[in-house]
């Protein structure tokens, strides 16, 4: 009963995973635009 | 008398039970880096700090750059404090403990430092950012590391890089996000740096204490399913060195000593890309292009601390960083060439790659510990040998510095003035590879004893 109550789901990691890699996925393409500055 | 708060913060009480699956502890670690690692952006305040009371223009009574400098000087300086002198209690009170300390440190340095530009006390930025802030930095930095390394025995290295690659990333986000949120509190009469810093406080607060609620540790006899402990190898232990113990062998100065001059090979070149760049390139790199090369290097930074940690996996940990001290004399060799040349793309080919590998150095290290002195006190070991960070960040900017300083006034032309610095990065990587090199097995007699405690002969 104790495995099943704390059975991690994929919807959880999936939250988990997209709490942090939303954020830095976001700050990464901003950063990424402007190093392509470097290249005009 | 425990109270149920203290129960929620014991170690016992992040224990995983049967099911929970090991993949939600690199979220729950990023939460905290990626919200520390706020620190690499600070520098995006300093200018709109200076014209707090004069809008347009400084006024007299405004901050000096030269003061707000302190700021982030006095973090770092608290991140090596906190993480040699609370590292034993972070592993030993276990990562939700420290983790949440560090939300409130974090959280409350940004408010404390709200309340100093409201009065327009530097001084109480000082304490609130730079004693409070740094504090934070140091035991947030340190806390998932020994988690994360009982969670991967099978990678420990890409598990620690995933970690401490979210440090290299939180100034990917914090920079955008708070150009954006002063733009939104600026007014005609009115700079937004303090509302910006209360909202981060709150944002943070909350970021970092999702992740202290969903990290676990495993139970003790945990191991992931078909797991096979790698075979006996004199670099990779199985027992392990308490926290002071690590102190007195070679091993933990030799590896300060490859980590310090690491660093300090990134850290010069870090701060001054920019410049050192244009007056290299005179004409070809503007300054614009320059700004480019920073986020370019950034980025580097970033995926060279998850790249390099993973590749350690597989290369092992010393054979990685003989990988970085002979590839970063190479480097360092070649960059004055590709000066002499005009090759801008090689030119910034080597200081991607050399950026990549002070990114990778910090979160390889923490598995080369670990493989030295075993998993129990990893990250109180890790956080006495931060203090090689500190070290560095004196080194490195001295170095470009003070030596293009002394070359302009003896009449070296700008653009080779930075040549002797990336001659002697290049010997301090000869240092490192030759303190590699003596990193053997830690001495028996240093190992702990199944009640915990060292052997006499190591504490004698």
């Amino acid at each position: 009963m104790q495995s099943h109550d704390s059975q991690t789901t994929k919807a959880q990691l999936v939250m988990a995973w997209g709490f942090v890699g939303i954020p830095l996925l976001w700050g990464v393409s901003q950063t990424l635009l402007n190093a392509l500055q470097l290249f005009k | 008398m425990a109270t149920q708060a203290e129960n929620w913060f014991s170690r016992s009480r992040t224990v995983a039970r049967p099911g929970y699956s090991r993949w939600m502890v690199p979220p729950a670690a990023l939460c905290v880096h990626l919200c520390i690692g706020q620190a690499y952006a600070y520098s995006v305040f300093n200018l709109p700090m200076t014209k707090l009371i004069g809008i347009t223009d400084s006024a007299p009574d405004d901050w000096k750059l030269t003061e707000l400098g302190w700021i982030f000087s006095i973090a770092i300086f608290f991140l090596g404090v906190a993480s040699a002198v609370f590292g034993r209690w972070v592993e030993e009170g276990g990562p939700r403990k420290a983790m949440f300390t560090a939300a409130c440190c974090w959280a409350g340095g940004f408010l404390i430092s709200a309340a100093g530009i409201a009065i327009h006390n530097l001084w109480l930025i000082y304490l609130g950012y730079g004693v409070l802030g740094g504090i934070a930095l140091g035991i947030g930095y340190i806390s998932p590391v020994s988690t994360l390394i009982k969670w991967f025995p099978d990678r420990p290295g890409m598990a620690t890089g995933m970690a401490i690659m979210g440090f290299g990333g939180g100034a990917f986000i914090a920079s955008p996000l708070s150009v954006w949120l002063m733009k939104q509190f600026t007014t005609e009469t009115h700079i937004g740096v303090m509302e910006t810093f209360i909202i981060l406080g709150v944002v943070y607060f909350v970021f970092m204490v999702v992740g202290s609620i969903i990290v676990r540790v495993p139970p003790d006899d945990w191991k992931p399913e078909g797991y096979v402990a790698p075979k006996a190898n004199k670099l990779i232990s199985s027992n392990n060195v308490y926290v002071y113990d690590a102190l007195k062998t070679p091993q933990f100065w030799l590896i300060w000593v490859v980590l310090c001059v690491n660093t300090t090979a990134g850290i010069g070149v870090l701060g001054q890309a920019s410049a050192m760049s244009q007056e290299m390139f005179p004409g070809q790199i503007t300054p614009i292009a320059a700004a480019g090369l920073v986020g370019l290097m950034s980025l580097f930074n970033m995926g060279g601390r998850f790249a390099w940690a993973t590749t350690s996996d597989y290369l092992g940990r010393r054979n990685t960083y003989f990988v970085f001290m002979v590839l970063g004399f190479i480097l360092y060799c070649l960059v004055p060439y590709m000066g002499s040349i005009g090759s801008v793309a090689g030119f910034a080919l080597c200081f991607c790659i050399i950026i990549s590998m002070y990114g990778g150095g910090f979160s390889t290290v923490p598995a080369y510990l670990r493989d030295m002195f075993g998993v129990r006190y990893v990250g109180a070991i890790h956080g006495l040998l931060l203090t090689a960070w500190s070290a560095a960040g004196i080194f490195g900017p001295v170095l470009v510095n003070y030596i293009r300083e002394y070359n302009v006034t003896h009449n070296v032309p700008k653009a080779d003035a930075y040549n002797t610095t990336m001659y002697i990065m290049a010997g301090l990587f000869v240092i490192g590879l030759v303190c590699n090199f003596f990193v053997k097995a830690v001495n028996e007699r240093y190992h702990m004893k199944s009640d915990g405690r060292a052997m006499a002969a190591a504490t004698a």
